[in-house]
């Protein structure tokens, strides 16, 4: 009882910050916002349903002793694991790529990663 | 009683719609790499909560092979935008 509780709470936690992410996607001004908008809400709402599954399966695991289960468990995390690693380093990159092609952030003053030389 | 995994599935859909909507409009392209971004990570949290829905946990291997190869075509988006391919 307790435990689909906690799979609900974690589900519409997931659901209400992939929300936000799209909504932040949808509204802000430039690229870097809505980059920083969507990578955090979206990768911490589906770590969020990842989440909710992992202590689904584990709960099952429990109470029936059925296998499957713990494999359901093990693979999501290792989903999750996977999506936490490649999100952020993916929107770093496209964050230099988007600097390097020339866009600015909209009311930029200085841009000291212009004047960084290595 | 519904099942509750399909509700999540189908909100998470209908999300995947809006971030389309974004990539449609979105001026520059660096705007669209954002949004195809999304809609990945979007479709692979969409794919575990259907293979729990189904019973089927090769739809959750299948979220762990799309995250990561979705991941190597938004290194090699960035660096064309960057002008480094």
């Amino acid at each position: 009882m307790i435990a689909d509780i906690l799979v609900l709470a974690c589900l519409s936690v997931g659901i209400l910050f992939n929300t936000l992410g799209i909504v932040g996607l949808l509204r802000f001004p430039d690229v870097y916002t809505r980059m920083h908008a969507t990578t955090k809400m979206t990768t911490f709402g589906s770590m969020f349903t990842a989440l909710a599954v992992i202590i689904f399966g584990a709960v099952q695991f429990i109470s029936t002793a059925d296998s499957q289960y713990m494999t359901l468990s093990l693979h999501t995390l290792i989903a999750a694991l996977a999506l936490a690693l490649t999100n952020a380093v993916g929107s770093h990159a496209i964050a230099r790529g988007a600097h390097r092609s020339g866009i600015k952030p909209s009311p930029a003053v200085v841009d000291r990663l212009e004047e960084w030389s290595p | 009683m519904i099942d509750p995994w399909y509700v999540a599935a189908f909100l998470l859909v209908i999300l995947v719609c809006l971030a389309l909507v974004r990539l449609f409009l979105g001026p520059t392209p660096a705007d669209r790499a954002v949004a195809v971004d999304t809609v990945n990570t979007l479709s692979v949290a969409v794919l575990i909560l259907l293979g729990v829905a189904y019973q089927q946990i090769i739809f959750i291997d299948v979220a762990i092979v799309y995250a990561v190869l979705s991941f190597v075509s938004t290194l090699y988006i960035a660096k064309y935008l960057g002008g480094e391919l």
